[in-house]
């Protein structure tokens, strides 16, 4: 064996733009994956799923995009504005699936700008503001813990789009879901005042969490299909995750609530989902078409 | 107020590697309150476009660093030294890989 010319040479990449360090290159997550829709499936109730998850990723995406310039460290702010971006990336993911699934010729940007609320998916935790950061990381921790097993279990999916989104997702989630952990146990186990606020934090996200477990008539007849996931078989392993974070935080686990309140994956959403949506979609509907 | 509260993370150095076999390079600094979370915000600002395998991070603190004063006694005597530079020595055609 020889070193020919170039021992430090062989260790790097040439393939990369010279003009750019780290290069420019980015992988795609559908690269290879194929398209088509399993023959057996309903593709209208396909369509309604991938548009539940999409619509999850969209609006706590959203949620997350408003503490930018609003987070209490600079570090923290990028941290949630990365988060929020592997989440928009879901969504882009799920919508364009929902949109090439159901056929009518709307795309992911037609999804996501051109419906109102009552035509979103998403669960209502999603949308729910965030009164601190206390607040943004209980719900992004519930969010994830619910979220990371979902996706996990999305990888056996029969619809290889699905399966190809569920295992970019579960890398993703894995952090978002460690970063939040570790801000919960840091407030929870810190001073009195922090102790305070994050047992407030837990105790006003606790009322969503019932939600994350019901199954929809579409989840469920797509999950007897081999293509979604059942929620109501995550609560398991979310309660695990939930109760590990909590013990180390110093925190106990709330009641849950008696009775779940509407479902968004039917539509039913508060003001909230109004807010964000306008705020969202304000220049895409002024400017129908606009791209720059 | 007690005097040890702090109002400001203290600063840390992070460095990258880029792939195996590479050396970690410093890339820049970053505050935090522990290790821990100095990893965390590493990862999240000097690795989103796929920069780095490992990461490390030191307390700024904990880095001795020379000082401006000291460049002429440090760093001076070494320019005249030819002779700690290969190019000084004639090495034989037969002596391949240097």
């Amino acid at each position: 064996m020889s070193f020919d010319d170039d021992a430090y040479g062989a260790l790097t990449d040439h393939d990369d733009d010279a003009r750019w360090a780290y290069g420019t290159g980015f992988a795609d997550p559908l690269a290879g994956v194929p398209t088509a829709v399993p023959g057996d499936l309903d593709r209208a109730c396909l369509a309604a799923y991938c548009l539940m998850l999409g619509d999850d990723a969209l609006v706590m995406s959203h949620r997350l995009q408003q503490w930018v310039t609003r987070a209490p460290e600079l570090e923290d702010e990028l941290a949630i504005a990365n988060i929020g971006l592997d989440l928009l990336g879901q969504a882009r993911l799920l919508l364009g699936r929902a949109g090439e699934v159901e056929g009518a010729g709307r795309d992911e940007d037609a999804l996501a700008y051109l419906r109102d609320a009552g035509e979103f998916r998403n669960v209502r935790l999603a949308e729910r503001g965030d009164a601190d950061f206390a607040h943004l990381v209980a719900r992004l921790l519930v969010f994830s813990c619910w979220r990371l097993p979902l996706l996990d279990r999305l990888t056996a999916s029969r619809d290889p789009v699905l399966a190809a989104i569920g295992a970019k997702g579960v890398k993703e989630v894995t952090y978002h879901r460690e970063y939040a952990a570790q801000w919960v146990v840091r407030l929870g186990d810190g001073t009195d005042d922090s102790h305070r606020r994050m047992r407030a934090a837990i105790d006003a996200v606790w009322p969503a969490v019932g939600e994350l477990f019901e199954t929809h008539q579409v989840e469920a007849r797509l999950a007897a299909a081999g293509v979604a996931v059942d929620p109501a078989l995550l609560r398991p392993e979310f309660d695990e995750a939930m109760s590990q974070v909590l013990a180390a935080a110093t925190l106990s686990k709330p009641m849950d609530a008696t009775e779940a309140g509407p479902s968004g994956r039917d539509g039913a959403h508060g003001p909230e989902l109004g807010e964000i949506l306008a705020e969202m979609q304000e220049l895409a509907r002024a400017m129908p078409g606009g791209v720059w | 107020m007690s005097e040890e509260i702090r109002h400001e993370w203290p600063l840390f150095e992070v460095f990258v590697r880029a792939k195996r076999g590479l050396n970690h390079v410093h890339v820049g600094s970053l505050r935090a309150a522990d290790h821990e979370m100095a990893l965390h915000h590493a990862r999240d600002l000097y690795t989103r476009r796929n920069e780095g395998v490992s990461i490390w991070v030191v307390r700024s603190d904990d880095v001795v660093s020379s000082g401006p004063a000291d460049k002429d006694a440090f760093f001076a005597p070494s320019g005249d030294k030819v002779y700690r530079h290969p190019t000084y020595y004639a090495i034989p055609d037969s002596v391949p890989h240097i």
